[in-house]
């Protein structure tokens, strides 16, 4: 049984699971359904934000405190706006 | 960290603690609230702490059978509510441990019978002598799951590996975060817990089943603990007996370590892999 789903699991190699499918899903729904909900930030915030600053943190030493993104609104655009509080330059890089 | 008295007599003592309203809640229905209520309070108990656990389905009454206790319901939450009994005479005292009590709910079929300033009030009699308590919700986010949530400081947010599950579990997420008291109040929020149950590894492996992982990156929220499937859960539900009690059994021992990450222990999460089997591990496949 073991060797026969096995080896259906390996002719289907290239065929998404359903597993993959459902997360997919989920995430686009709920990604509409939180933004439905006026959640006061959108959804990729935080980890859009843990990716900037893994980049800024390739060049610069900053700390989490001095670090922040945040979605605004001016007059009619939505404003994304990031802002790094740079360290001294005496112990920046 | 709460106080603990061991004596019976401590329930009648006014004890300075800080008690916990802890929700377990899911949205979705049949998901493994009730399952995790019992063992999860029952666990509480064995670890000394004085705790309730409280039967929020009106008119589907079900806590009371999962626990074993229900020949001896005699009085329900409503009938406290409209002082047609006393906290203690509605109070079931577990059959297997000494600090555990059970307030079962009503099988009134007026759901509305049970409003929140009630419940709060009879939240703050509780707290003066009990360390947790436990409030098991009915599915849904109507107002029996909204009375069951409003006043938690902490909920475990029982999810399935499916997708309407995790969708539930987001939405009642969403409300704990809006609407509950502490998000009124502008308190801290709600602490939130995510109980993945019924887990099967194996199906999870080849694909079929969305992992623990995949949850919680799609919830964001810490994990308590993972419960795999079990066909252990149905022999205890026959029996009357939390399944934390069964003996050799992957999801009594899961449940304790739900109860033990949650008083703070750092305990490795267990049963969230395959057992390997010969083919398997001859195959050398995962
Ligand atoms: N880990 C598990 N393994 C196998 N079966 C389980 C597990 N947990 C719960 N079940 C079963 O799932 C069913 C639903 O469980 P339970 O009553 O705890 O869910 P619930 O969320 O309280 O349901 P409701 O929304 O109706 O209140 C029961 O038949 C129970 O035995
Ligand atoms: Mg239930």
């Amino acid at each position: 049984m073991s060797m026969i789903s096995g080896l259906l699991d390996y002719l289907r190699g290239n065929e998404k699971k359903t597993a993959a499918v459902a997360k997919e899903r989920l995430q686009i729904i709920l990604a509409h359904e939180r933004a439905g909900r006026g959640s006061a930030s959108p959804d990729y915030l935080p980890a859009l934000q843990e990716e900037l600053m893994a980049v800024i943190a390739k060049y610069i030493h900053v700390d989490r405190d001095s670090f922040k993104v945040q979605l605004g609104r001016h007059d009619q655009y939505d404003v994304l706006e990031l802002n790094i509080t740079l360290p001294d330059k005496s112990n920046g890089r | 960290m709460a106080l603990q008295v061991k004596c019976a007599t401590s329930f009648f003592f006014k004890v300075v603690n800080v008690a916990k309203v802890i929700v377990v809640t899911s949205g979705k229905g049949g998901v493994g609230k009730t399952t995790t209520s019992a063992s999860f309070s029952t666990g509480l108990a064995m670890r000394g702490n004085r705790t309730v656990v409280i039967d929020f389905d009106v008119g589907l009454r079900n806590l009371d059978l999962i626990m074993g206790c229900e020949r001896r319901v005699v009085y329900d939450i409503i009938n406290v509510i409209n002082g047609e009994a006393s906290l203690n005479q509605a109070l079931i005292k577990d059959k297997n441990c000494d600090n555990l009590y059970v307030l079962p709910a009503s099988q009134t079929r007026d759901k509305e019978a049970l409003k929140l300033e009630g419940v709060g009030k009879i939240l703050d009699e509780l707290k003066e002598s009990f360390d947790f308590i436990v409030c098991d919700s009915p599915a849904g986010i109507e107002s029996g799951a909204f009375n069951a949530m409003y006043y938690a400081d902490e909920a475990l947010v029982v999810t399935n590996p499916e997708v309407s599950s995790v969708r539930d579990s987001d939405r009642i997420l969403g409300i704990l975060a809006a609407k509950s008291k502490r998000a009124v109040d502008g308190a801290e929020p709600v602490k939130e817990h995510l109980l993945v149950t019924r887990y099967d590894p194996k199906r999870v492996n080849s694909g079929e089943m969305l992992s623990v992982a995949d949850i919680q990156e799609i919830l964001r929220i810490p994990l308590l603990g993972v419960i795999p499937e079990s066909q252990m859960v149905l022999q205890a539900s026959n029996s009357g007996t939390p399944a934390i009690h069964l003996e050799k059994s992957d999801v009594a021992e899961a449940y304790r370590d739900v109860v033990g990450r949650f008083m703070g222990e750092a305990l490795p999460m267990r049963f969230t892999t395959e057992k390997a089997g010969f083919f398997k591990r001859l195959l050398g496949g995962n």
